[in-house]
């Protein structure tokens, strides 16, 4: 096997994006063909507010070296207060994300309007190199070291 | 016909599970008159070598208590596996990892400083610190090897059935000894002698909505014994907590921690309490959740007491 020393790490982001907002800002970005990095593996959502604590755990103890979470901006979400929910768990799970020494880089709630394009991709942008940055996680390791 | 093989052992916890059987009193006569017990370290000097010397799956039940910290509780979880026809991980320890399991907030390194030489009262001026292998003019000494990271069970051998509890209350050891003894038993991977519904249907607390302004930890304050204890600002880990126990804690006015682990399809018992509390936070702007969010004094030691080790992240980055 050839390893290429300058090959850059690529973080795996996973994005948990609202419907009706930030997945619709996402396809904005797209479709006015405005370059952004590929790192984020977009999951559509109905609201932010349905994204479990468990996902985030989960994608992050599966590999992924980063979440975002985004939604509607407050005040305006599409089921009236659903992300004043989200706001509410993501304080007490960054918390606890501290304890599990988890880079508060790595998990982030942004929000994104359907006409945010722009700011879609500026988001993505920053939180890739931040996170190639910090290198990746690799949790499943963290785990396995039993010495 | 012949009794069923019974076997109990005693891995990485503190012995409660030991007393849990010891609960069903008068009747434990009655269960022991109808059972083999072939191997109970912590009533009778019973050596490894006696397991060893018996035939693969001759044990017909046995019951596992406490996590698996060190080689030894490795060992001993093989060696009853090969044994055992069925391995019941018995307790929370052996079933999510347990209190032994916060272990995995630190490491073995810090473990052995903090007990080895930094207590107050130790005094080890040459830092010795246990090792797996000594040598000594007699001869070589061993000891079992600690991990950094506490496993379940389940993460270690292949485990038949589930029964939670810190310890077990003993009404329901009672009921499972039984369903082991005249059956039936339910398929393979169930959780015995607890409820499928969370601990709230059984308590017997008058709730109504729930809405909190902040949050008051039991040491500061004597609850309301007739009110929801998470109304009154108390984080009772009782929504995300499988039922069973019979509500005990609560009838004495204590908070339930956790001990009988997550529902049925709960991946994460942690991920589902801090979902559980944030939904009640009685606070809009950012600053309010802030502030309530601050004030959770230890989210994993509240939300993961008994079961770090059966979570999706297990332990922290050291």
């Amino acid at each position: 096997m050839v390893i290429c020393l300058t090959e850059r790490f690529e973080p795996k982001i996973v994005g948990f994006l609202c419907r009706w907002c930030a997945y619709t800002g996402a396809d904005l970005a797209g479709t006015s063909r405005i370059k952004y990095p590929p790192n984020v593996n977009p999951i559509r959502v109905n609201c932010s507010g349905r994204v479990d604590p468990t996902f985030v755990l989960k994608a992050l103890s599966a590999g992924a070296d980063g979440v975002l979470i985004a939604g509607c901006h407050p005040g305006d979400c599409h089921y009236t207060n659903g992300n004043v929910k989200t706001i509410r768990r993501f304080k007490v799970l960054q918390k606890m994300l501290d304890q599990f020494g988890i880079e508060r880089e790595r998990v982030r709630l942004e929000w994104v309007s359907a006409s945010e394009g722009e700011r879609y991709a500026r988001i993505v942008e920053s939180m890739t190199e931040e996170i190639r940055a910090l290198g990746p996680l690799n949790w499943k390791s963290i785990v396995e070291v039993t010495a | 016909m012949t009794k069923p093989k019974i076997a109990f052992n005693w891995a990485s916890s503190c012995g409660g599970c030991e007393i849990a059987i010891f609960e069903l009193g008068a009747k434990l006569v009655d269960v022991a008159s109808k059972v083999d017990i072939v191997f109970w370290p912590a009533i009778c000097d019973y050596k490894y070598s006696d397991l060893e010397a018996m035939p693969d799956k001759s044990v017909d039940v046995t019951f596992f208590n406490g996590a698996i910290q060190n080689s030894d509780n490795e060992h001993a979880a093989k060696l009853l596996r090969a044994k055992s026809k069925t391995l019941v991980a018995f307790g929370a320890c052996a079933y999510c990892g347990g209190i032994p399991s916060l272990a995995n907030t630190t490491s073995k390194k810090k473990i052995f400083d903090s007990s080895y030489i930094e207590t107050p009262t130790t005094v080890n001026p040459q830092r010795t610190l246990p090792q797996p292998i000594v040598q000594v003019p007699e001869g070589e000494l061993t000891l079992p090897e600690f991990y950094n990271t506490v496993r379940t069970l389940d993460q270690t051998v292949d485990v038949d059935y589930y029964v939670p509890g810190c310890p077990p209350v003993g009404e329901q050891v009672g009921k499972v000894i039984n369903q082991f003894i005249e059956g039936p038993l339910p398929s393979k991977g169930a959780v015995l002698g607890a409820s499928e519904k969370s601990l709230c249907h059984e308590c017997k607390r008058v709730k109504t909505e729930r809405k909190i302004t902040k949050l008051v930890r039991t040491y500061q304050t004597i609850p309301d014994a007739e009110k929801c204890l998470l109304e009154q600002g108390i984080i009772c880990v009782g929504p995300a907590t499988r039922g069973g126990c019979g509500s005990i804690c609560l009838d004495a006015n204590m908070p339930c921690r956790g001990c009988y682990g997550p529902l049925s399809n709960v991946i994460d018992q942690g991920a589902k309490m801090l979902s559980a509390l944030s939904s009640i936070f009685d606070a809009e702007s950012e600053e309010d959740i802030q502030k309530l969010a601050d004030s959770v004094a230890d989210p994993i030691g509240t939300f993961y007491r008994f079961s770090l080790a059966r979570s999706l992240m297990r332990r922290t980055k050291p």
